[in-house]
Protein backbone atom coordinates (compact mmCIF):
# COMPACT_ATOMS: atom_id res chain seq x y z
CA UNK A 1 0.00 0.00 0.00
CA UNK A 2 1.53 3.43 -0.91
CA UNK A 3 -0.60 5.40 0.38
CA UNK A 4 0.96 8.37 3.10
CA UNK A 5 -0.61 8.13 6.46
CA UNK A 6 -0.06 11.73 7.53
CA UNK A 7 -2.59 11.57 10.48
CA UNK A 8 -0.96 14.15 12.35
CA UNK A 9 -1.54 16.41 9.84
CA UNK A 10 -4.79 18.10 9.72
CA UNK A 11 -4.55 19.76 6.54
CA UNK A 12 -4.39 16.28 4.72
CA UNK A 13 -7.27 15.01 6.92
CA UNK A 14 -9.65 14.06 4.23
CA UNK A 15 -13.11 12.74 5.43
CA UNK A 16 -13.71 11.47 2.27
CA UNK A 17 -11.27 8.76 1.96
CA UNK A 18 -10.70 8.20 5.01
CA UNK A 19 -10.05 4.79 6.43
CA UNK A 20 -12.64 3.45 9.18
CA UNK A 21 -9.25 3.16 11.17
CA UNK A 22 -6.26 5.11 10.96
CA UNK A 23 -2.59 4.61 12.57
CA UNK A 24 -1.67 6.80 15.24
CA UNK A 25 1.78 7.22 17.47
CA UNK A 26 1.16 3.83 18.94
CA UNK A 27 0.16 1.38 15.94
CA UNK A 28 -1.06 -1.43 18.35
CA UNK A 29 -5.34 -1.63 18.12
CA UNK A 30 -6.24 -1.68 21.13
CA UNK A 31 -10.18 -2.32 22.70
CA UNK A 32 -10.70 1.75 23.52
CA UNK A 33 -9.52 2.24 19.83
CA UNK A 34 -12.06 0.28 18.21
CA UNK A 35 -14.62 1.52 19.96
CA UNK A 36 -14.09 4.88 19.36
CA UNK A 37 -14.03 4.33 15.26
CA UNK A 38 -17.26 1.90 15.72
CA UNK A 39 -18.92 4.72 17.67
CA UNK A 40 -17.68 6.99 15.14
CA UNK A 41 -19.04 5.05 12.38
CA UNK A 42 -22.27 4.26 13.55
CA UNK A 43 -23.18 7.73 14.59
CA UNK A 44 -22.25 8.97 10.95
CA UNK A 45 -23.79 6.41 9.49
CA UNK A 46 -26.96 7.23 10.81
CA UNK A 47 -26.30 10.80 9.75
CA UNK A 48 -25.84 12.10 13.70
CA UNK A 49 -22.67 13.71 12.57
CA UNK A 50 -20.53 14.08 9.58
CA UNK A 51 -16.59 13.68 9.74
CA UNK A 52 -16.64 17.34 8.40
CA UNK A 53 -18.35 18.09 11.76
CA UNK A 54 -15.59 16.27 13.68
CA UNK A 55 -12.95 17.20 11.30
CA UNK A 56 -13.44 20.67 12.43
CA UNK A 57 -13.93 20.58 15.86
CA UNK A 58 -10.27 19.11 16.23
CA UNK A 59 -9.26 22.45 14.18
CA UNK A 60 -10.84 24.51 16.65
CA UNK A 61 -9.72 22.44 19.72
CA UNK A 62 -6.30 22.76 17.99
CA UNK A 63 -6.25 26.24 17.77
CA UNK A 64 -6.87 26.95 21.36
CA UNK A 65 -3.22 26.96 23.13
CA UNK A 66 -1.85 28.85 26.36
CA UNK A 67 -0.60 31.49 24.03
CA UNK A 68 -4.19 33.07 23.92
CA UNK A 69 -4.08 33.33 27.86
CA UNK A 70 -0.73 34.58 28.15
CA UNK A 71 -1.56 37.32 25.35
CA UNK A 72 -4.45 37.89 28.01
CA UNK A 73 -2.35 38.07 30.82
CA UNK A 74 0.48 40.28 29.19
CA UNK A 75 -1.98 43.03 28.61
CA UNK A 76 -3.24 42.95 31.87
CA UNK A 77 -0.24 43.75 32.89
CA UNK A 78 0.30 47.01 30.23
CA UNK A 79 -2.92 48.47 30.39
CA UNK A 80 -4.64 48.70 33.72
CA UNK A 81 -7.74 49.57 32.21
CA UNK A 82 -7.75 46.38 30.76
CA UNK A 83 -6.66 44.49 33.67
CA UNK A 84 -9.85 46.01 35.83
CA UNK A 85 -11.99 45.09 33.15
CA UNK A 86 -10.97 41.74 33.04
CA UNK A 87 -11.75 41.11 36.49
CA UNK A 88 -15.09 42.79 36.33
CA UNK A 89 -16.10 41.43 33.34
CA UNK A 90 -14.15 38.41 31.93
CA UNK A 91 -16.71 37.33 29.23
CA UNK A 92 -16.50 40.92 27.84
CA UNK A 93 -12.83 41.34 28.02
CA UNK A 94 -11.98 38.04 26.82
CA UNK A 95 -14.41 39.08 23.52
CA UNK A 96 -11.94 41.65 22.91
CA UNK A 97 -9.59 39.01 21.73
CA UNK A 98 -11.80 37.01 19.55
CA UNK A 99 -12.21 34.85 22.40
CA UNK A 100 -16.07 33.47 22.98
CA UNK A 101 -15.76 31.33 26.42
CA UNK A 102 -19.30 29.66 24.89
CA UNK A 103 -21.41 28.62 28.11
CA UNK A 104 -18.74 28.72 30.70
CA UNK A 105 -18.48 31.21 33.37
CA UNK A 106 -14.98 32.64 34.03
CA UNK A 107 -13.51 34.09 37.19
CA UNK A 108 -9.97 35.57 36.68
CA UNK A 109 -8.28 35.09 39.92
CA UNK A 110 -5.40 37.89 40.62
CA UNK A 111 -2.34 36.82 42.03
CA UNK A 112 -0.99 39.56 44.89
CA UNK A 113 1.88 39.96 47.30
CA UNK A 114 -0.86 38.65 50.02
CA UNK A 115 -2.41 35.55 47.95
CA UNK A 116 -1.58 33.08 45.37
CA UNK A 117 -4.16 31.04 43.54
CA UNK A 118 -3.90 27.96 42.38
CA UNK A 119 -6.96 25.64 40.98
CA UNK A 120 -8.18 22.14 40.38
CA UNK A 121 -11.17 20.16 40.06
CA UNK A 122 -10.95 17.40 42.09
CA UNK A 123 -14.03 15.18 40.44
CA UNK A 124 -12.83 15.91 36.98
CA UNK A 125 -10.79 17.92 35.26
CA UNK A 126 -12.66 21.04 34.31
CA UNK A 127 -10.23 23.54 33.28
CA UNK A 128 -10.95 26.46 31.06
CA UNK A 129 -10.23 24.97 27.63
CA UNK A 130 -12.37 27.63 25.84
CA UNK A 131 -9.09 29.72 25.97
CA UNK A 132 -6.32 27.61 27.09
CA UNK A 133 -7.16 24.55 25.26
CA UNK A 134 -7.04 21.04 26.88
CA UNK A 135 -5.25 20.19 30.02
CA UNK A 136 -2.03 19.07 30.86
CA UNK A 137 -2.31 15.23 31.73
CA UNK A 138 -0.81 15.90 35.54
CA UNK A 139 -3.61 18.39 35.90
CA UNK A 140 -6.54 15.31 35.59
CA UNK A 141 -3.79 12.89 37.70
CA UNK A 142 -4.98 11.32 41.20
CA UNK A 143 -1.85 12.75 42.11
CA UNK A 144 -2.68 16.66 41.68
CA UNK A 145 -6.39 15.98 42.27
CA UNK A 146 -6.16 14.70 45.50
CA UNK A 147 -2.74 16.45 46.71
CA UNK A 148 -3.61 19.84 46.08
CA UNK A 149 -6.63 20.44 48.33
CA UNK A 150 -4.85 19.10 51.64
CA UNK A 151 -1.12 19.92 51.04
CA UNK A 152 -0.70 22.67 47.72
CA UNK A 153 2.66 24.23 49.01
CA UNK A 154 4.10 20.60 48.86
CA UNK A 155 2.68 20.27 45.37
CA UNK A 156 3.69 23.73 44.49
CA UNK A 157 6.78 22.98 45.60
CA UNK A 158 6.91 20.30 43.41
CA UNK A 159 6.53 22.54 40.80
CA UNK A 160 9.35 24.20 41.80
CA UNK A 161 7.18 27.26 43.41
CA UNK A 162 7.89 28.33 46.97
CA UNK A 163 5.24 30.57 48.69
CA UNK A 164 6.36 32.29 51.83
CA UNK A 165 4.28 31.59 55.13
CA UNK A 166 3.15 35.24 55.18
CA UNK A 167 1.16 34.93 51.92
CA UNK A 168 -2.04 32.74 51.67
CA UNK A 169 -2.19 30.15 49.49
CA UNK A 170 -5.64 29.38 48.11
CA UNK A 171 -7.01 26.43 46.60
CA UNK A 172 -10.23 26.62 44.00
CA UNK A 173 -12.12 23.87 43.12
CA UNK A 174 -13.77 24.00 40.17
CA UNK A 175 -16.64 21.60 41.20
CA UNK A 176 -19.59 23.39 39.45
CA UNK A 177 -20.10 25.96 36.36
CA UNK A 178 -16.93 28.15 36.94
CA UNK A 179 -14.24 28.11 35.20
CA UNK A 180 -10.83 29.68 36.34
CA UNK A 181 -7.79 31.69 35.01
CA UNK A 182 -4.82 32.52 36.83
CA UNK A 183 -3.66 36.28 36.20
CA UNK A 184 -0.24 35.74 37.60
CA UNK A 185 1.86 38.50 39.25
CA UNK A 186 4.26 40.55 36.78
CA UNK A 187 7.74 39.43 37.86
CA UNK A 188 10.24 41.76 38.59
CA UNK A 189 13.02 42.51 35.96
CA UNK A 190 9.94 43.02 33.59
CA UNK A 191 9.58 46.61 33.58
CA UNK A 192 11.06 47.55 30.69
CA UNK A 193 9.51 45.15 28.90
CA UNK A 194 6.69 45.79 25.71
CA UNK A 195 2.90 43.71 25.75
CA UNK A 196 4.67 41.71 23.19
CA UNK A 197 7.80 40.62 24.93
CA UNK A 198 5.92 39.98 28.10
CA UNK A 199 3.76 37.23 26.28
CA UNK A 200 6.32 34.35 25.94
CA UNK A 201 6.83 34.77 29.80
CA UNK A 202 3.95 33.56 30.79
CA UNK A 203 3.24 29.95 31.02
CA UNK A 204 -0.14 27.37 31.09
CA UNK A 205 1.19 26.47 34.50
CA UNK A 206 1.29 30.34 35.67
CA UNK A 207 -2.42 30.54 34.81
CA UNK A 208 -3.39 27.31 36.76
CA UNK A 209 -1.33 28.60 39.73
CA UNK A 210 1.48 25.90 40.17
CA UNK A 211 3.94 27.93 38.91
CA UNK A 212 4.77 32.26 39.14
CA UNK A 213 6.12 33.93 36.22
CA UNK A 214 9.87 34.87 35.94
CA UNK A 215 11.83 36.70 33.29
CA UNK B 1 -33.87 35.86 45.48
CA UNK B 2 -30.57 34.14 46.56
CA UNK B 3 -30.93 32.70 50.30
CA UNK B 4 -27.45 33.29 51.43
CA UNK B 5 -25.33 36.48 51.33
CA UNK B 6 -22.08 37.24 50.64
CA UNK B 7 -19.87 36.59 54.31
CA UNK B 8 -22.78 34.75 55.77
CA UNK B 9 -21.27 31.79 57.95
CA UNK B 10 -22.42 27.97 56.23
CA UNK B 11 -22.17 24.70 56.78
CA UNK B 12 -21.71 21.73 53.95
CA UNK B 13 -24.32 19.16 54.33
CA UNK B 14 -23.46 15.80 55.41
CA UNK B 15 -26.40 13.75 53.67
CA UNK B 16 -27.72 11.50 50.63
CA UNK B 17 -26.55 11.10 47.83
CA UNK B 18 -22.52 10.15 48.68
CA UNK B 19 -21.65 9.58 45.23
CA UNK B 20 -22.51 6.65 42.77
CA UNK B 21 -24.63 5.88 41.14
CA UNK B 22 -25.97 8.95 42.00
CA UNK B 23 -23.94 12.22 40.42
CA UNK B 24 -23.29 15.13 42.67
CA UNK B 25 -20.60 17.66 42.47
CA UNK B 26 -20.09 18.25 46.42
CA UNK B 27 -17.11 16.69 47.25
CA UNK B 28 -16.84 14.16 49.75
CA UNK B 29 -13.78 15.86 51.83
CA UNK B 30 -15.74 19.07 52.29
CA UNK B 31 -19.20 17.53 53.94
CA UNK B 32 -19.66 18.79 57.51
CA UNK B 33 -17.19 21.36 57.02
CA UNK B 34 -18.07 25.26 58.30
CA UNK B 35 -17.31 27.97 55.85
CA UNK B 36 -18.33 31.54 54.99
CA UNK B 37 -20.55 32.79 51.14
CA UNK B 38 -17.60 34.28 49.49
CA UNK B 39 -19.92 35.11 46.53
CA UNK B 40 -23.02 34.13 44.68
CA UNK B 41 -22.59 32.47 41.15
CA UNK B 42 -25.40 32.43 39.73
CA UNK B 43 -28.55 30.20 39.20
CA UNK B 44 -27.49 27.30 37.25
CA UNK B 45 -29.72 23.78 36.47
CA UNK B 46 -29.22 21.33 38.82
CA UNK B 47 -26.52 18.52 37.98
CA UNK B 48 -27.82 15.81 39.91
CA UNK B 49 -30.71 16.43 37.67
CA UNK B 50 -28.97 17.00 34.43
CA UNK B 51 -26.88 13.56 35.10
CA UNK B 52 -30.39 11.73 34.27
CA UNK B 53 -31.13 13.27 31.48
CA UNK B 54 -33.51 15.54 32.41
CA UNK B 55 -32.61 19.17 30.93
CA UNK B 56 -34.81 21.74 31.76
CA UNK B 57 -34.67 21.15 36.07
CA UNK B 58 -35.56 23.50 38.25
CA UNK B 59 -32.04 25.74 38.65
CA UNK B 60 -30.53 26.16 41.49
CA UNK B 61 -28.62 29.10 43.38
CA UNK B 62 -24.94 28.40 42.95
CA UNK B 63 -22.07 29.60 45.32
CA UNK B 64 -18.76 29.91 46.30
CA UNK B 65 -17.93 28.82 49.70
CA UNK B 66 -14.64 29.79 51.31
CA UNK B 67 -13.32 27.72 53.86
CA UNK B 68 -10.02 27.74 56.16
CA UNK B 69 -7.44 24.79 55.42
CA UNK B 70 -6.55 24.34 58.97
CA UNK B 71 -10.32 23.85 59.92
CA UNK B 72 -10.40 21.29 57.04
CA UNK B 73 -7.24 19.19 58.01
CA UNK B 74 -6.48 17.93 61.10
CA UNK B 75 -3.04 17.96 60.66
CA UNK B 76 -2.69 20.65 58.28
CA UNK B 77 1.18 21.69 57.47
CA UNK B 78 0.58 25.25 55.28
CA UNK B 79 -0.02 28.94 56.29
CA UNK B 80 -2.44 29.57 59.04
CA UNK B 81 -4.58 31.90 56.41
CA UNK B 82 -4.30 29.65 53.55
CA UNK B 83 -8.09 28.88 52.35
CA UNK B 84 -9.98 26.79 49.90
CA UNK B 85 -12.64 28.20 47.71
CA UNK B 86 -15.40 25.41 46.32
CA UNK B 87 -18.87 26.23 44.44
CA UNK B 88 -21.45 24.70 45.71
CA UNK B 89 -25.23 24.87 45.06
CA UNK B 90 -27.74 25.89 47.69
CA UNK B 91 -29.14 22.03 48.62
CA UNK B 92 -25.89 21.30 50.19
CA UNK B 93 -25.80 24.32 52.45
CA UNK B 94 -27.39 24.99 56.01
CA UNK B 95 -27.16 28.54 57.92
CA UNK B 96 -24.98 27.51 61.02
CA UNK C 1 -22.79 12.51 62.16
CA UNK C 2 -19.99 9.68 61.85
CA UNK C 3 -18.60 9.66 58.18
CA UNK C 4 -18.95 6.50 56.21
CA UNK C 5 -15.71 6.32 54.01
CA UNK C 6 -17.16 3.36 51.98
CA UNK C 7 -19.55 5.86 50.77
CA UNK C 8 -17.18 8.08 48.87
CA UNK C 9 -16.87 7.59 45.13
CA UNK C 10 -13.89 6.66 43.63
CA UNK C 11 -13.46 10.06 41.48
CA UNK C 12 -14.09 11.64 44.47
CA UNK C 13 -10.63 11.61 45.37
CA UNK C 14 -9.79 15.36 46.91
CA UNK C 15 -7.63 14.98 50.16
CA UNK C 16 -6.74 11.59 49.81
CA UNK C 17 -2.84 10.43 50.08
CA UNK C 18 -1.08 10.17 46.73
CA UNK C 19 2.35 10.11 45.53
CA UNK C 20 4.13 11.94 43.51
CA UNK C 21 2.70 13.97 40.81
CA UNK C 22 4.34 12.51 37.28
CA UNK C 23 4.83 16.13 35.05
CA UNK C 24 5.30 13.88 31.68
CA UNK C 25 2.78 15.18 29.08
CA UNK C 26 1.81 13.54 26.42
CA UNK C 27 0.99 14.76 22.08
CA UNK C 28 -3.03 13.75 21.92
CA UNK C 29 -3.92 10.95 19.96
CA UNK C 30 -5.73 11.27 16.94
CA UNK C 31 -8.27 8.64 18.33
CA UNK C 32 -8.28 10.61 21.54
CA UNK C 33 -8.81 14.26 19.96
CA UNK C 34 -11.66 12.35 18.00
CA UNK C 35 -13.61 11.31 21.67
CA UNK C 36 -13.02 14.68 22.43
CA UNK C 37 -14.93 16.42 19.39
CA UNK C 38 -17.71 13.22 19.52
CA UNK C 39 -18.23 14.18 23.08
CA UNK C 40 -18.79 17.74 22.39
CA UNK C 41 -21.13 17.08 19.70
CA UNK C 42 -23.52 14.92 21.29
CA UNK C 43 -23.73 17.28 24.15
CA UNK C 44 -23.12 20.99 22.95
CA UNK C 45 -24.40 20.83 19.47
CA UNK C 46 -26.92 18.01 19.32
CA UNK C 47 -27.83 17.92 22.92
CA UNK C 48 -28.21 13.82 22.89
CA UNK C 49 -26.93 14.00 26.25
CA UNK C 50 -25.51 16.05 28.74
CA UNK C 51 -21.56 16.34 29.75
CA UNK C 52 -23.27 15.55 33.39
CA UNK C 53 -24.52 12.49 32.39
CA UNK C 54 -20.89 11.48 30.65
CA UNK C 55 -19.77 12.24 34.16
CA UNK C 56 -21.60 10.13 35.73
CA UNK C 57 -21.11 7.16 33.74
CA UNK C 58 -17.54 7.82 34.08
CA UNK C 59 -17.74 7.78 38.25
CA UNK C 60 -19.55 4.54 37.85
CA UNK C 61 -16.70 2.59 36.54
CA UNK C 62 -15.16 0.06 38.61
CA UNK C 63 -12.19 1.36 41.04
CA UNK C 64 -10.05 -0.18 39.28
CA UNK C 65 -10.83 0.26 35.68
CA UNK C 66 -11.05 4.03 36.26
CA UNK C 67 -7.58 3.85 37.89
CA UNK C 68 -6.13 1.74 34.82
CA UNK C 69 -7.86 3.65 32.11
CA UNK C 70 -6.53 6.65 31.02
CA UNK C 71 -8.53 9.77 30.63
CA UNK C 72 -9.93 9.07 26.62
CA UNK C 73 -10.47 5.39 27.89
CA UNK C 74 -13.05 6.83 30.22
CA UNK C 75 -15.13 9.10 28.09
CA UNK C 76 -15.26 6.63 25.03
CA UNK C 77 -16.03 3.98 27.31
CA UNK C 78 -19.09 6.50 29.03
CA UNK C 79 -20.03 7.90 25.59
CA UNK C 80 -20.45 4.31 24.08
CA UNK C 81 -23.01 3.48 27.31
CA UNK C 82 -24.59 6.70 26.98
CA UNK C 83 -25.52 6.11 23.40
CA UNK C 84 -26.72 2.78 24.23
CA UNK C 85 -28.97 3.65 27.29
CA UNK C 86 -30.34 6.54 25.04
CA UNK C 87 -31.04 3.75 22.36
CA UNK C 88 -29.18 5.64 19.84
CA UNK C 89 -26.55 2.43 19.07
CA UNK C 90 -27.72 -1.66 19.84
CA UNK C 91 -25.40 -3.35 21.99
CA UNK C 92 -25.19 -5.80 18.71
CA UNK C 93 -24.57 -2.70 16.32
CA UNK C 94 -21.77 -2.04 18.97
CA UNK C 95 -20.54 -5.53 19.15
CA UNK C 96 -20.43 -6.63 15.63
CA UNK C 97 -18.80 -3.18 14.43
CA UNK C 98 -16.41 -3.35 17.11
CA UNK C 99 -15.16 -6.65 15.51
CA UNK C 100 -15.30 -5.24 12.09
CA UNK C 101 -12.70 -2.65 13.03
CA UNK C 102 -10.42 -4.27 14.90
CA UNK C 103 -10.41 -7.19 11.92
CA UNK C 104 -9.93 -4.00 9.32
CA UNK C 105 -6.89 -3.17 11.00
CA UNK C 106 -5.01 -6.04 11.23
CA UNK C 107 -6.00 -6.44 7.54
CA UNK C 108 -3.72 -2.93 7.35
CA UNK C 109 -1.36 -3.86 8.90
CA UNK C 110 -0.35 -7.04 6.89
CA UNK C 111 -0.88 -5.26 3.30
Amino acid sequence: MTETRDHEHLHQYDPGHEHPLQADQDDSITYFKAMEAAVRNLLIEKKLITAEQIREKIEQMDARVPANGAKIIAKSWVDLEFKRKLLANPRKAIGEFGHDIGPLHLIVLENTEKVHNVVVCTLCSCYPRWILGLPPDWYKSREYRSRVVREPREVLQEFGTNISLDREVRVHDSTADMRYLVLPMRPKGSEGMTEDELVPLIGRDAMIGVTEVTV
Amino acid sequence: MPQFTVGEKVRVLSQWPPSPPIHCRTPYYIRGCPGVIERYCGDFANPEELAFGRVDPINLSLYRVRFKQLDLWKSYQGGISDMIDIEIYENWLEKI
Amino acid sequence: MERDFTARGNHDMGGLTAGEINKKEHDYALWEKRVDAIMVLLTNDLKIMTVDQLRKGIEALPPDAYDKMTYYERWISSITNGLVEAGVISPEELRSRMSKMSSEYIQEEES
